[in-house]
């Protein structure tokens, strides 16, 4: 060679530079699935970085079906779904999953009548109005339970989430259970054969059309249905009370709901006079046996922080925060991942 | 498509220049060794997508069957699926939408290039070609926001009173509906069908509008006889394009169809189509079947765009045929 010297001096500089480039490296933790949550992650996350500069996170948010599917095949270090997997699912997974429950929403029935009177419902009669047998807004079951308003000679219209959702799955999960034709005739998944209304796209379709059909009434979000100022109702739980859906009342139903030891619960028409009816959780899913020790231990540090410090967060973002005895249990869950 | 590419006679001149300076002939074998690999890759790919679906689809469609193109239940808790109310909707907003926005989009295409003053021929362009940059889900929130609110209280109610009678415009109105997709398909293809008919009224010979003022023509006699009616064919590839376009069309479609899969005669029910039940369901689905009854949604689709497309070949070629015989009569 006629220039060793250059020749050892670019080697060594290329050496270096990859030294240095696996020192400054930091890890990449990857996971997809539920849509839901991805704001009070994506928040998580970013605070997180403060926390522990050596660790990233990169969340995909498609869907709780996408999560599943990821965390199955092995393809994410995490999974996230807005309802617990199936038992046919987890059957098909190489290990034990793991539910880590993380925060909690309410869906809410959203309506647009003149003047805006507040509306009381109970399972009975949203069962009714979603079978399409309740057709008119005077009718003598609304009228019953709304004594004090005056509810017009007026068409309903049902309008529901057309793509497949957790919203849709709580809905549904708490109609089959406050009503047996609802149970026997279209029953409960991310989406469903709807008897009856109309099908709008997103939180945004469902309210867009809510929003421009006099006398229609929809399920959001409840975050969504208060970020946009609709009206919506309070719902009669099973102590008999009408319970305004909030962050205080879907906690209020975490606490008293029945939670079973592998957090595969739903606090749909949870019993306490404080619960509202219709909330749900949603998940993270994990792998009991971490095939990365040095991934799964970051992991699990992340994991110990959301459930401490990053429930705090929940609130700001309209997120309900799980209750203290729930949060110990779920801690105790993480120290069982094993690397 | 060959219906657009107007018939220039191969370059005599070309050869002949090219055998007075010999060339390598090495160039001329790698560029066409190139360009028949690129043309190759659209064939391929076409044909990767169409096995990746077939391959998805596979338990589906020995469930299923052939009942699957001809039943109408939906039902995801009972694993029960049928595509016919999405075929059906698929086929019935197109064709709602190719009765708007064909007539609209000849009409203004020949405005453009026959009648038009030179001065506002640019900015009109513009505007059409502007309207086919805007996001498919911008014009759904409008459709939403704007245009259902509006057909709900003015059109539907006018030709609910006018056509009533029919079975296609009976029914309570809600907003959301087929017709309402329909109309936002329409909006959605005008650009492209308008911006390749202009350039085929452009690319009609100025002899032939010579020869029909030299008749005594007027200048609806000259445009409809010599202008429109000579290039017929590659309008007619227009409008295929346009098809095309019109049913694969997802997101503004599945804001304001409706997304119900059921078949009713009357345009003001809501309806469903493919793309939008792929849309829709996709991201949540979890078990396997229902996963392949989607991917089997799309193999449905890929096949009812190739089937509208050799069909619409095939018509292309009954009509130049006709016009050909015509011509020499």
């Amino acid at each position: 060679m006629k220039c060793p010297k250059l020749a050892h001096k670019i080697l060594a500089t290329v050496l270096l530079a990859g030294v240095t480039a696996t020192a400054s490296a930091q890890m990449m933790i990857n996971g997809a699935g539920a849509t839901f949550p991805y704001p009070i992650y994506s928040k998580w996350f970013d605070e997180y970085a403060k926390v522990d500069p050596s660790v990233r996170f990169n969340y995909q948010s498609i869907g709780s079906g996408g999560g599943q599917k990821q965390i199955l095949a092995q393809t994410v270090d995490f999974g996230a779904s807005d309802g617990p997997m199936s038992d046919e699912n987890l059957g098909k997974a190489p290990g034990k999953i793991l539910h880590i429950p993380t925060v909690a929403g309410a869906v809410v029935l959203t309506y647009n009548l003149a003047g805006n009177p507040a509306l009381k419902l109970d399972g009975d009669t949203v069962a009714g109005i979603f079978l399409g047998q309740i057709k008119k807004w005077n009718d003598p079951k609304l009228t019953a339970l709304n004594s004090g308003a005056k509810l017009p000679d007026q068409e309903i219209v049902v309008v529901h989430r057309s793509d497949g959702s957790g919203t849709t799955f709580i809905f549904t999960d708490y109609l089959s259970k406050v009503s047996g034709e609802w149970k026997e005739k279209v029953g409960n998944n991310t989406s469903v054969n709807w008897p009856a209304g109309i099908g709008g796209k997103g939180n945004e379709g469902v309210s867009g059309q809510v929003k421009q059909t006099p006398g229609a009434i929809g399920y959001v979000e409840l975050i969504y249905a208060t970020q946009n100022k609709m009206p919506y109702a309070e719902v009669k739980n099973t102590a008999g009370e009408f319970v305004k859906p909030s962050l205080e009342s879907i906690t209020a139903a975490l606490s008293t709901g029945d939670i079973p030891e592998d957090f595969r619960f739903s606090i749909t028409n949870a019993p306490g006079k404080d619960a509202y009816p219709i909330c749900g959780a949603t998940w993270l899913l994990v792998y009991e046996q971490q095939k990365d020790a040095a991934k799964g231990k970051k992991l699990v540090e992340f994991l110990k922080w959301a459930a401490k410090d990053g429930e705090k967060m929940a609130k700001d973002l309209q997120y309900a925060p799980l209750p203290d005895t729930l949060q110990q249990r779920v801690l105790k869950r993480i120290d069982e991942i094993k690397m | 498509m060959e219906a657009t590419t107007p018939a220039i006679a191969p370059g005599e001149p070309l050869s002949a220049a090219a055998t007075m300076t010999r060339p390598s002939r090495f160039g001329d074998k790698a560029f066409e060794w190139l360009t028949l690999a690129m043309a190759l890759t659209v064939v391929v790919l076409i044909i990767l997508i169409g096995w990746q679906l077939w391959n998805g689809s596979a338990i589906a469609i020995k469930k299923f069957g052939f009942h699957f193109l001809v039943t109408s239940t939906w039902d995801p808790v009972a694993d029960q699926f049928g595509a016919l109310p999405f075929i059906y909707g698929t086929l019935v907003s197109s064709l709602i939408a190719l009765l708007i926005a064909v007539p609209l989009s000849i009409a203004t295409a020949a405005y453009l290039t026959e009648l038009a003053p030179l001065w506002i021929r640019q900015p009109l362009v513009s505007l059409i070609e502007m309207l086919a940059a805007i996001p498919s889900v911008i014009l759904g929130l409008w459709g939403i926001f704007v245009m259902i609110p509006w057909l709900r209280d003015y059109p539907f109610p006018w030709l609910k009173r006018l056509f009533g009678w029919t079975p296609f415009f009976s029914g309570p109105i809600y907003g959301p509906s087929m017709f309402a997709g329909g109309i936002i398909i329409a909006v959605m293809i005008l650009p492209i069908i308008t911006s390749v008919s202009r350039e085929i009224l452009r690319s009609v010979p100025d002899l032939q509008r010579e020869a029909a003022y030299g008749l005594g023509a007027t200048r609806w006699e000259a445009t409809r006889i010599a202008v429109l009616s000579y290039a017929k064919k590659g309008l007619f590839g227009a409008v295929i394009l346009g098809l095309g376009r019109a049913l694969g069309e997802t997101m503004a479609v599945t804001m304001v169809i409706g997304n119900t899969p059921q078949i009713a005669a009357s345009l003001f029910k809501p309806g469903y189509t493919l793309a939008s039940v792929l849309a829709n369901e996709f991201t949540e689905a979890t078990t396997d079947i229902y996963l392949q009854a989607l991917f089997e949604i799309g193999l449905v689709l890929l096949g009812m765009t190739i089937l509208v497309n050799l069909l619409a070949q095939a018509l292309l070629r009954t009509i130049a045929t006709t016009s050909a015989t015509r011509a020499v009569q």
